[in-house]
């Protein structure tokens, strides 16, 4: 096979690319805010690590590539990952660049708000392991439709829930895009537009030639680097204080402008109903993320998936305690030294590179360049990591949800299948560059929550009501995750975030008051699934609830479930 | 799956026990995890005040420790389901595997 032999060579040509793209780039440092990052100096240092971890991960992918033969290896590693390597590769997944930068960024803005954040992120986790974790395992194949319609009429389900995925990964897709031509324009000193195709290109080469095997071990080397790199970080902050949380809360009181406001709730949450209401999209969100929910099928049974949750929960949970230490460290290594890290040396003027380069300014701080280069790297991998996760399970709702199932009706041979899967990861990777590029100048801090919000909306309610309600059927399962997305949707564009700070409104005009839309699309989704079922008189209605027994059986048990292999 | 396999499953005590044992266990669970969470949220809600109040004569508040216990306590709450369910649940699906399937 020729699949080596083209794997070194594209390999050359994108460190090819990098070298040029780095030789290119004239030097400037100046400061702005995360929308919009200037371009700072060129850093070998980042490029070199950088470059390093490319060259490994696509090492990788040349091994998984050679074991990548059936779909089921290409979608799900061959259900060959132990439950203690899954957890890794979900908490990789999770532990995005933004929620890395952003929440130390944010706990170095104000302090304990930060931790309500990342709270929010954390709690989802318990409840995808007490109600859904093995249940995914034990009825899925290689989608969540797969889960959600195993009972119901599949045209209809499988046309919802590719929908429901393609919606929620080209929101987060293009956050990460975009996110990833800021983040090089500041850390790596390179321009917007060679971040764009540089993720694009490698990221294909790891879903294209390795599948998910390559795409699961890509995030695992990038978790343990983050978790390695911010315990580090949090483990010399805390040395500067004898391991003591009050001798640093006491300095950063003394050092930051909001004085001890820093130590409790401040403006973050505005108001009740706002609290609850992120609340509830950062829970379910995370149980309806279908790059997430995919790795449940990469398991062997479900004893490994509830595994997986197990060490999943664990690591995110320890990096989020990290990063607010982290964010607290900043506040005390960073402000008393305005001449290195602040604009103009004036903190009132902010950080050098925006709000979100806390962690990076603190990692030159306590571990000097080459640990500020090694940082660097690590926010980039992060990127390129979850955006190959996005790219392939988006690739998967195309080709085994829409194309093998909707327009084939089954009918179609693991070959085509796969085929189809990886011309559809060339046609995402070209969409993810392309939509990159054209919303490099718009803010798009609202993309991530709005994904959620779809998931938590749209995705959780119908696989929730279809693996757990007897009485669920297939309109309205579909109906209602219809209304769930649509009304997450609208909603928020008429919020502040969207109607004012995107389509530039004048402020006081959002016609929706809250900072998310969970709180009703979520009950909306429930009502209509739990209303169009109970009337629903149709003769699909009585095979979807003589459906129920044999489906909770294979659910509770796992006999019949797929074994991953080939079948 | 023969219409047989899942008769006999359904009507098996130990499918029952199952069944009933990890649904009331997780849901106990999930609402151990909601009410530690949105009691959490309400706080930050409702009462700033009581979050931001300082822990003796240091600046360490109530809400900092109160943060990091929710965190602690999810992740304590999901292995104590994990260890339950690898033990007690696995062992009850086994029985169940062996006999119906021989």
């Amino acid at each position: 096979m020729s699949l080596d032999r083209r794997n070194a060579r594209t390999l050359a040509r994108i460190l090819a690319l990098t070298v040029l793209a780095a030789g290119a780039v004239a030097a400037y440092a100046a400061g702005a805010d995360l929308g919009q990052t200037q371009k700072q100096a060129t850093n070998w240092t980042a490029i070199g690590m950088f470059g390093t971890f490319v060259l490994i991960t696509l090492g990788i992918t040349k091994w998984a590539a050679a074991r990548t033969k059936s779909a089921a290896d290409f979608y799900t590693a061959g259900g060959g990952i132990t439950g203690f390597q899954n957890g890794l590769a979900i908490a990789g997944d999770y532990m995005s660049a933004a929620s890395f930068l952003g929440i130390s960024g944010l706990v170095f803005a104000s302090g304990f708000d930060g931790l309500i954040f990342s709270i929010g992120w954390l709690v989802g986790w318990p409840v995808i392991t007490f109600l859904m974790a093995e249940r995914l395992r034990n009825l899925g194949k290689f989608t969540f439709a797969d889960v959600a319609g195993y009972r119901f009429a599949q045209t209809p389900t499988r046309i919802f829930a590719a929908s429901g995925s393609l919606v929620v990964v080209a929101f987060y897709m293009i956050a990460q895009m975009v996110g990833a031509g800021q983040l090089i324009k500041l850390l790596f000193g390179m321009d917007y537009l060679y971040a764009e195709i540089l993720v694009g290109s490698i990221m294909m080469m790891y879903v294209l030639f390795g599948g998910m095997t390559a795409t699961t071990w890509v995030q695992i080397i990038k978790a343990c680097m983050l978790l390695g790199g911010a315990t580090f970080m949090a483990l010399a902050v805390m040395l500067q204080f004898g391991f003591s949380p009050e001798a640093m809360f006491a300095k950063a009181v003394e050092v930051h402008s909001k004085k001890s406001a820093i130590m409790g709730p401040g403006a973050l949450i505005k108001d009740p109903v706002s609290a609850i209401s992120v609340g509830m999209a950062l829970m379910f969100g995370t149980a309806g993320l279908p790059h997430i929910l995919m790795r449940f099928f990469t398991v062997p049974n479900a004893k490994e998936a509830r595994k997986s949750v197990g060490w999943a929960t664990t690591w995110i949970g320890y990096f989020y305690i990290l990063t607010f230490i982290i964010g607290f460290g900043a506040i005390t290594n960073l402000i008393p030294n305005p001449a290195h890290y602040f604009v103009g040396g004036d903190v009132a003027k902010g950080l050098v590179g925006g709000g979100n380069m806390a962690a990076v300014h603190l990692a030159g701080a306590v571990g000097g360049n080459w640990f500020l280069g090694f940082i660097s790297a690590v926010a980039f991998a992060t990127i390129l990591a979850v955006v190959a996760g996005l790219t392939l399970s988006g690739a998967s709702a195309v080709s085994h949800d829409l194309y093998a199932s909707v327009w084939r009706h089954g009918r179609v041979d693991q070959a085509q299948e796969l085929r189809v899967s990886k011309i559809t990861t060339v046609g995402l990777g070209i969409v993810a560059v392309v939509l990159g590029i054209a919303f490099e100048k718009e803010n798009v801090a609202y993309m991530v929550m709005l994904a959620f919000v779809i998931a938590a909306s749209a995705n959780f309610p119908v696989l929730f009501m279809s693996v757990l309600w007897k009485d669920c059927t297939t309109k309205g399962a579909v109906a209602g995750g219809f209304v769930g997305l649509i009304t997450a949707v609208t909603l928020t564009i008429g919020s502040a975030s969207v109607w004012e700070k995107v389509m530039h409104y004048p402020a006081g005009s959002a016609w929706f008051p809250y900072d998310s839309a969970a709180i009703f699309s979520i009950p909306a989704a429930f009502l209509t699934i739990w209303l169009v079922s109970i009337l629903d008189r149709s003769a699909r209605a009585a095979v979807d609830r003589a459906g129920f027994p044999a489906q909770q059986v294979r659910s509770e048990t796992g006999i019949g479930a797929e074994t991953g292999g080939g079948h | 799956m023969e219409n047989d396999l899942v008769t006999r499953i359904e009507g098996h005590p130990q499918y029952i026990e199952l069944k009933a044992k990890r649904t009331r266990f997780g849901w106990w669970l999930s609402l151990a995890g909601m009410i530690a969470y949105y009691g959490f949220i309400l706080l930050v809600a409702f009462d700033k005040p009581f979050l931001a109040q300082k822990l003796g004569n240091g600046v360490t508040t109530v809400g900092m420790p109160l943060g990091v216990a929710v965190i602690v306590f999810t992740i304590i709450i999901t292995w104590f389901y994990v260890r339950r369910a690898n033990r007690e649940f696995d062992t009850l699906t086994e029985q169940i595997v062996k006999g119906v399937l021989k």
